[in-house]
């Protein structure tokens, strides 16, 4: 027993491979670190699109990823808290413990919105940091991609010029894009819709779009047949022109409303990955842009 | 912000529009006069966000306690006082209605002052579960936990019974930043042996533990001690555990013991993954051994005299686990399936002492070995958003017993009526229903087949509460 495990310990001590390891919660992060990191980095993902990262296990196979990350990239902001810690302290792995350079939270890099003027859980899931679902706005990639650049550089000073020229060249493409999105999202403005989840804040704040009612009565609560019906009944007087979903959620409390209230759905991809077409962050945008605007045609 | 970048794009299409046989010079001035125009973008969303930023800055001022979400929040702003490193402090609350055909403090099987406990094997002792009939308070369980330090992180966590005794289930440090894959944590802790075993009661997927549990750690094996665990650098999950020191309850008797060196230990491997998106499983085997010395248990003799018999020698306890999850793409939020299960294996050898304070027929000690298995599975299936339903299925098998004292003639069997071969079986099926993360009510019902002849049909009404920071999602 003792043999082994010095044999172990050995392995364990060898040099890491050249690139950077990267253990990100959800795919947007990913995206980026790849974007920033280019063939430097090794990225892992921990959830998918289709999975509401609130709700994870800290499963094994993620245990078995931290242990070796050189960098642990987080939203922050308690969206990862039910599982995130756990695997922190189950990895055995000094360097992404929070404090530390290998830990990095994105939400401590933008403006928070929906911070709650009081916190109680008699008001459902609610985040005493804010919304936690900043990467809903593509401005605040420009805000946390920049401080992740620099983060990566700090950690791996060997490629630092990698990382400031791959970061420079998306800023540069970053910008031209928020320009066509802001274009083609124009007709947008002032538009009333219903949404599922309160995850759409940011996204909100960024085209001017108007929440006129949530599905969920309180956030992370699961919708009513009741709440329901009276949010089926506000839509009469808000006139809301489409009803919100992310592709996580479940799609029947959206169905219902839609079928009620005759309003068409946009099943928004919330981040890489949550619908065919979102296939970087790029596409991400293109294809929230066009999912928003179609239901105005 | 809108109409900047529309006056912006718009100013860039009229310029797309000059006719292409426009000078290089031109084209040169027009990729400055872009340039100019991106740079002052640049600038004007800058400022509109600096502006956000403060207007919600100001929005929180107004009120009392957004100050303090705000710096958790901000890095830029830390929060000036010294409640800020407050750690994180949750309490479970948890109460029953019980329903039982069995009184759940007496044997139904043995004369009036025995114990309830199960047939077949050397009681565990522990806690009884249910205490009593009808209403029931659960255990409150009062949790803090925080980083010391960047080195170590402390957790302390108190038991308050219905009784109103107060123990001290977990108050343990543990190293974050020792690195390589390596943790120690020294001081109360849950074994990490098995899969259950580490839960907490609150976590439990039914309302009480399973029958080898409660046969062979009555009903969960913890410790006085160190732990070492060791993660490897493989994408596969390998973990490695060892543990030192004095073992809490059944089948050690480590308590009672006053010794310098070693007491009690054990060793754990466990290993995961994940199958595609939807699947995770871990599976693992561990070994527990101890030297019990007169760890004593009652029972009631062929004279119908309430004697005291003790065992010392060594207890080896081997333990297999499995655990299946299944969700659809993994997202666990709307529906999922999770199978579990556990085999255990348990070797005595040494002496049994019978009758050791002289009640009944006198004092006698000879050699004893016993082995026997036990085993549980259960799958859960949450059927919708908030609803879960379980069964479970338990079950030990009969001892391969070598008992001296009979086999010599000092005593017969009925001497030693605990020891009678039977093979107990449980079957529980559980509804749960949990409006949030934080409260679960359950309705559980059980056939409890731990007696010869004797059926104990069991319900349960259940909550479990729990408040204060949020609990992690273990697997």
């Amino acid at each position: 027993m003792k043999r082994v495990l010095l044999v172990l310990l050995a392995v364990a001590a060898m040099p890491a491979a050249a690139a950077l390891k990267v253990f990100a919660t959800v795919p947007e992060w990913a995206a980026l670190a790849q974007e920033i990191g280019g063939d430097q980095v090794q990225v892992f993902t921990a959830t998918t699109a289709l999975q509401d990262p609130h709700r994870i296990d800290a499963r094994p196979s993620l245990i078995a990823r931290a242990r070796s990350a050189d960098l642990l990239l987080a939203t922050g902001a308690e969206l990862e808290i039910g599982w995130l810690p756990a695997v922190q302290r189950e990895s055995g792995n000094s360097r992404i413990q929070s404090g530390q350079p290998g830990y990095f939270e994105a939400a401590r890099h933008v403006a928070m919105l929906d911070i709650p003027p009081r916190l109680d859980r008699a008001d459902g899931d609610v985040h005493a940091g804010g919304n936690p679902h900043i990467q809903t706005d593509p401005r605040n990639f420009l805000k946390v991609g920049q401080a992740l650049a620099q983060r990566m550089k700090e950690i791996d000073p060997a490629h630092a010029a990698g990382y400031d020229s791959r970061w420079h060249g998306f800023s540069e493409r970053w910008h031209a894009s928020l320009l066509r999105w802001e274009k083609a999202a124009a007709p947008l403005k002032g538009v009333a819709v219903i949404t599922q989840h309160k995850a759409w804040t940011y996204l909100f704040d960024w085209l001017g779009l108007r929440e006129v009612g949530t599905l969920e009565p309180k956030p992370g609560v699961e919708p009513t047949v009741a709440h329901l019906a009276h949010v089926r009944d506000q839509a009469a007087n808000s006139r809301p022109r489409m009803v919100i979903r992310a592709a996580y959620n479940s799609a029947r409390p959206a169905e219902w409303l839609s079928a009620e209230a005759k309003l068409p759905i946009a099943v928004l991809p919330f981040t890489v990955g949550g619908t065919p077409e979102a296939k970087d962050l790029t596409t991400l945008f293109d294809d929230t842009v066009a999912r928003l605007l179609k239901p105005l045609k | 912000m809108n109409r900047i970048s529309i006056s912006v794009l718009a100013a860039c299409a009229a310029l797309g529009s000059i006719p292409a046989m426009a000078a290089d010079a031109d084209l040169q001035a027009l990729r400055e006069e872009i340039a100019e125009m991106k740079k002052s973008y640049e600038q004007r969303i800058n400022a509109l966000e600096q502006r956000l930023a403060d207007t919600t800055r100001q929005a929180e001022s107004a009120t009392v306690t957004a100050g303090q979400a705000q710096a958790a929040a901000q890095a830029n702003r830390p929060a000036a006082t010294a409640s800020a490193f407050n750690p994180e402090i949750s309490l479970i609350l948890s109460g029953m209605y019980n329903n039982t055909s069995q009184d759940p403090r007496q044997d139904p099987t043995a004369a009036a002052g025995r114990e309830r406990r199960i047939q077949g094997l050397l009681p565990a002792g522990g806690e009884l579960n249910p205490e009593a009939r009808a209403w029931n308070l659960g255990e409150s369980e009062l949790a803090i936990s925080a980083n010391i330090d960047p080195h170590f992180r402390g957790t302390f966590l108190a038991a308050i019974s219905p009784a109103n005794e107060i123990g001290v289930e977990e108050a343990h440090i543990q190293t974050i930043g020792l690195g390589n894959g390596l943790g120690v944590k020294a001081g109360r802790f849950f074994s990490g042996v098995g899969y259950a075993n580490e839960q907490h009661p609150h976590a439990w997927d039914f309302s009480n533990a399973a029958l080898p549990y409660q046969a062979f750690f009555g009903p969960q094996l913890g410790y006085d001690g160190v732990q070492l665990k060791w993660v490897a650098p493989t994408d596969l999950f390998v973990e490695l555990g060892v543990e030192l020191g004095r073992a809490r309850g059944f089948p050690a008797n480590d308590g009672e013991r006053n010794k310098n060196g070693l007491m009690s230990g054990s060793a754990f491997a466990h290993v995961g993954g994940d199958v595609g998106v939807a699947n995770s499983w871990r599976a693992g085997a561990s070994f527990f051994a101890s030297k019990p010395r007169d760890r004593t248990y009652d029972d009631v003799d062929s004279t119908n005299t309430l004697v005291t018999n003790a065992f010392s020698g060594r207890s080896n306890t081997t333990v297999l686990d499995f655990v299946w999850k299944w969700a659809p793409e993994g997202n666990a939020r709307d529906g999922g399936f999770k199978f579990q299960s556990e085999w255990f294996r348990r070797h005595e050898s040494g002496d049994l002492t019978y009758d050791t304070t002289a009640a009944s027929l006198g004092t006698a000690t000879d050699a004893f070995r016993a082995t026997q298995t036990g085993l549980y599975a259960q799958g859960i299936w949450q059927f919708m958003p908030h609803w879960r339903a379980g069964y479970r299925y338990d079950q030990l098998s009969a001892a391969n017993l070598s008992v001296g004292l009979v086999d010599n003639g000092t005593l017969t069997a009925a001497d030693l009526p605990i020891l009678q071969s039977f093979k107990p079986r449980r079957h529980t099926a559980m509804v749960d229903f949990s409006p949030s993360e934080f409260s679960r009510i359950r309705f559980q019902v059980a056939r409890d087949q731990s007696w010869p002849g004797v059926n104990d049909n069991q319900v349960w009404v259940h909550y479990i509460m729990g408040l204060g920071a949020h609990g992690a999602h273990k697997f």
